[in-house]
C-alpha cells in the first residue's frame, strides 16, 4: 500500500510538473515563436491593406502555397484520430503517455489549417459567406461545391476532436484542481465540471470517451477524403484522379504520425519525461510510420505508373513536369524524403530508437509538404491550352506567413503544456492497474515505472 | 453536372472563322474599351496576371523555314456543362437561362476555384485595386461595372449589348433577330471573322454557320458543351 502510494505521488509530481515549473527552454521557445507569429500577422496586415497581389500566384496559377499549407496542416491533424482513437478503440495499451500529446495535435493543427483558406480569398473579410444563414443576399451557398463540404467537414471534425480532446482531459482538471490554489483554482474547478471521481462519473466519461473514439475516426477519414477532393472534383490533368481520397488520407496520417513523434520528442527532453514516453513508443509509432511509408510509395507509384501507362497528352506533360522537367529537383526531394531515408530507418531494428524515429518524421514532414506543393503547382501552371502556361514563386509574404503558421502551432503547444498535463495523468495510472490480457506483462510502459520504483 | 433547363429563351452562341482571323488583336482592344477591362502595367503583366477577356493565341507550326502560324481567338466559351459553376461555394457564377455563364462581382469571395477548374483558362482576377492614369477613367463605359480587388471576371458576352438588344426586340413586339445584338469583338474584327446570334433560331446565321463541316469546339472532348464554335481553317 505504502509503495503504490509513493508510486502515485512520483506519477502527479512527474506529470504536472510542467504546470508547476517554468524552464529556460519554453521561455525562449516561446518568445521566438510569438516573434515569427507577429511577422506572419504583419504580413497578412500588408497583404489585406494591398490586396492578394502581393503574394507570387497568377493566372494560371491561383493557388500555391495557401492550399498547400491549408492540405499539409488539415494532414497533420490526422495524428490525433488515428493514434488516440484507433489505439484506444483497440485497446492498445502502450497507447497511454501518448493519447492527449497526439490530441492536442489535432485541435491546433485544425485551427491552423483553418486560417489558409479564409486569408487566401481575394476578399478574406467575407469567408463568412460560405455559412449558411439567412442574408442580405438572399441565397444560401452552394451545396455542389466541395469548398462547400471542407467548410463542414472541417467545422464538424474541430468540434468533434475538441469534444474528444475535452473529455479524457476532465479528471486532469480535477486532479489540478485539487492542488492549485487562488485563482487557478477556481479557473481549473469550472473546467473540471464537477468532477469528484464517482463510480457513476468514471462509467459516463468511459462511455462518452468510447462513443466519441468510434465518431471520430469515420470524421476524420472523411475530412482529408473531402480536401482531395477539391482536387479530384476538379478536371484538370492529374487532379481528377479516384484515388485521391484514400492517397490524401494515408498521406495525412503519414504526415500525423511523423507530427507525432516530434512532439514527443521535444515534450519528453523539455520535460524530462524519459520515464514515460519511452523507446517502446517510439518504435511502436515508427513501425506505424513504415508502414504509412510504404503505403504512401504504392499510392504514388500506382498513381504516376497509370498516369504514364495511359500516355493521356495533357496528363502526360504534367507527369513528365515532376519526373524530368522543371519540377523534377522537388519531386525527388519528395521521393527521397518519404520514402528512400525514413524507410531504411524505420525497417532497420537498431535504427528505429528515438533519434532514429525522429530524423525520419522529419523528412517525412518536408516531404509531405512538397507532396502537396507537387499536387497543386504543376497541374496549374500547365494547362490544357499551352499558350497560357506559367510558373510560380513564392514571396516573402507566403513564405512568412507560412512559417509563422508553423511558430504559431508551437506556441498554441507550448502553452497547452503549461495549462495542462500534457500526459494524461489517469490514463496513465489506470495503465498500472490494468493487466492487459492474455499477456500480463506486455505493458511495457507499466512494467518499467514499476521496477523504477 | 447539368446546369441547363429547357426554355425559349434566346440561346447566345458565337462563330469565329479562323479562316478569316489574321490575329490583329482589334477585337481585344475593343473588349478593354467595351468592358472596362483593366491595364495592370508592364511588371504585373510579367507575372502573369493580365486582364484579358479575350485573347489571341499564337501557335506556330512547322521548323523555319516551313512555318505556318495560327491564331485563335479564345474567350469564356460560355460552356453548358461549366466546370466552373459547380464549384462556386458562393453562386457568384451560374449559368442563365439564356445560356450564358455570368458572373457576379459582388457575390463573388475570391477563391479562384472557378479558374482552376477552367480548362480554357479564361478567367482573370483582380489581384490588386486598379488604378486608371487620368483621363482614362472619363472612357469608363456606364453600361459596365469597374471591378474591384479581389474578384473574378471573365468574357460575358457583352452582357450589357445583349440587354439592349432584348429591350429594343421587346420595344418593336418581335423575337430578337440577328444584328440586335453584336457584342465589341464581333463589330471591331475588320475581317469579319466572328458571328453572333441566337443559335436556338435554325435561321440564324450562327445557327447555319455552326452547320459547317469546318465546325469545331474547343477541347470538345471534356464535355462541357461550349457556346463558341470555331471554323476550322480550310487548305
Amino acid at each position: 500500500m505504502q509503495n503504490d502510494k509513493a508510486t502515485n505521488e512520483k506519477i502527479n509530481d512527474d506529470l504536472l510538473r510542467p504546470l508547476r515549473q517554468t524552464g529556460w527552454a519554453w521561455r525562449v521557445t516561446v518568445v521566438v515563436c510569438a516573434i515569427f507569429l507577429l511577422a506572419a500577422v504583419a504580413a497578412f496586415a500588408y497583404q489585406l491593406q494591398r490586396g492578394i497581389g502581393v503574394w507570387g500566384i497568377n493566372r494560371p496559377v491561383f493557388w500555391a502555397f495557401d492550399i498547400t499549407n491549408f492540405v499539409f496542416w488539415i494532414g497533420i491533424s490526422h495524428a490525433g484520430t488515428l493514434i488516440s482513437a484507433i489505439l484506444r478503440v483497440t485497446g492498445a495499451e502502450w497507447r497511454r503517455p501518448i493519447t492527449r500529446c497526439a490530441e492536442a495535435i489535432t485541435v491546433f493543427a485544425l485551427m491552423i489549417g483553418g486560417i489558409f483558406p479564409i486569408i487566401h480569398l481575394g476578399k478574406p473579410m467575407l469567408f463568412y459567406w460560405l455559412a449558411p444563414y439567412p442574408n442580405e443576399r438572399g441565397l444560401w451557398p452552394n451545396f455542389r461545391s466541395p469548398l462547400m463540404w471542407d467548410f463542414f467537414a472541417i467545422n464538424a471534425y474541430f468540434t468533434g476532436s475538441l469534444i474528444y480532446l475535452y473529455l479524457p482531459l476532465i479528471p486532469d482538471l480535477a486532479l489540478v484542481r485539487d492542488k492549485a490554489t487562488g485563482w487557478r483554482k477556481t479557473i481549473y474547478a469550472k473546467l473540471s465540471l464537477g468532477w469528484r471521481g464517482t463510480q457513476r462519473q468514471w462509467h459516463a466519461l468511459e462511455k462518452a470517451v468510447q462513443v466519441m473514439a468510434v465518431i471520430i475516426i469515420p470524421v476524420a477519414v472523411s475530412v482529408h477524403t473531402i480536401v482531395s477532393w477539391d482536387f479530384a472534383m476538379a478536371i484538370q490533368p492529374m487532379w481528377h484522379s479516384t484515388m485521391f481520397g484514400p492517397y490524401f488520407v494515408a498521406g495525412a496520417i503519414f504526415s500525423g504520425i511523423a507530427a507525432l513523434i516530434l512532439a514527443m520528442a521535444v515534450i519528453r527532453k523539455v520535460f524530462h519525461l524519459e520515464n514515460y514516453l519511452q523507446p517502446i513508443h517510439f518504435n511502436n509509432l515508427g513501425l506505424l510510420l513504415l508502414t504509412l511509408s510504404l503505403l504512401w510509395f504504392y499510392f504514388t507509384f500506382a498513381e504516376y505508373l497509370t498516369t504514364w501507362y495511359g500516355n493521356e497528352p495533357h496528363e502526360k506533360v504534367v507527369f513528365q513536369s515532376k519526373i524530368s522537367g522543371a519540377f523534377a529537383p522537388l519531386f525527388w526531394t519528395m521521393v527521397v524524403c518519404c520514402f528512400v531515408i525514413p524507410m531504411p530507418i524505420l525497417a532497420i531494428k537498431k535504427l528505429r530508437s528515438i533519434s532514429g524515429t525522429v530524423i525520419a518524421s522529419l523528412t517525412v514532414l518536408v516531404g509531405m509538404w512538397l507532396e502537396r506543393f507537387l499536387i497543386i503547382v504543376p497541374t496549374l501552371s500547365q494547362p490544357r491550352l499551352t499558350f497560357n502556361w506559367g510558373s510560380y514563386r513564392p514571396t516573402i509574404f507566403e513564405i512568412t506567413i507560412a512559417v509563422g503558421t508553423v511558430a504559431y502551432f508551437i506556441l498554441l503547444y507550448a502553452v497547452f503544456t503549461k495549462l495542462f498535463p500534457i500526459i494524461a495523468v489517469w490514463e496513465y495510472k489506470e495503465g498500472l492497474t490494468v493487466s492487459p490480457l492474455p499477456h500480463p506483462h506486455h505493458d511495457p510502459a507499466g512494467a518499467t515505472i514499476a521496477t523504477a520504483e | 453536372m447539368s446546369e441547363t433547363t429547357p426554355t425559349n429563351k434566346p440561346q447566345w452562341a458565337m462563330v469565329i472563322d479562323l479562316d478569316r482571323c489574321t490575329g490583329c488583336e482589334a477585337c481585344v482592344v475593343a473588349c478593354n474599351v467595351e468592358n472596362n477591362v483593366a491595364t495592370v502595367g508592364a511588371e504585373e503583366a510579367a507575372k502573369g496576371r493580365t486582364i484579358n477577356w479575350i485573347r489571341i493565341e499564337r501557335y506556330f507550326e512547322g521548323e523555319y523555314p516551313d512555318v505556318r502560324v495560327k491564331f485563335r481567338p479564345v474567350m469564356c466559351q460560355h460552356c453548358e456543362e461549366a466546370p466552373c459553376e459547380p464549384v462556386c461555394p458562393v453562386y457568384a457564377t451560374y449559368h442563365t437561362d439564356e445560356g450564358l455563364n455570368a458572373q457576379v462581382y459582388n457575390r463573388c469571395v475570391g477563391t479562384r476555384y472557378c479558374a482552376n477548374n477552367c480548362p480554357y483558362t479564361v478567367r482573370s482576377f483582380n489581384f490588386f485595386d486598379h488604378v486608371w492614369d487620368a483621363p482614362l477613367q472619363k472612357a469608363w463605359n456606364p453600361e459596365v461595372s469597374v471591378r474591384s480587388r479581389g474578384v473574378m471576371e471573365k468574357c460575358t458576352f457583352c452582357v450589357q449589348r445583349i440587354k439592349a438588344g432584348e429591350a429594343k426586340a421587346k420595344d418593336e413586339n418581335r423575337d430578337v433577330k440577328d444584328g440586335d445584338v453584336t457584342p465589341a469583338c464581333v463589330q471591331t474584327c475588320p475581317t469579319k471573322a466572328m458571328y453572333f446570334g441566337n443559335i436556338a433560331d435554325p435561321t440564324s446565321e450562327v445557327a447555319k454557320l455552326s452547320k459547317s463541316s469546318r465546325a469545331t469546339k474547343l477541347l470538345e472532348d471534356l464535355g462541357t458543351k461550349p457556346k463558341v464554335i470555331y471554323l476550322n481553317e480550310g487548305e
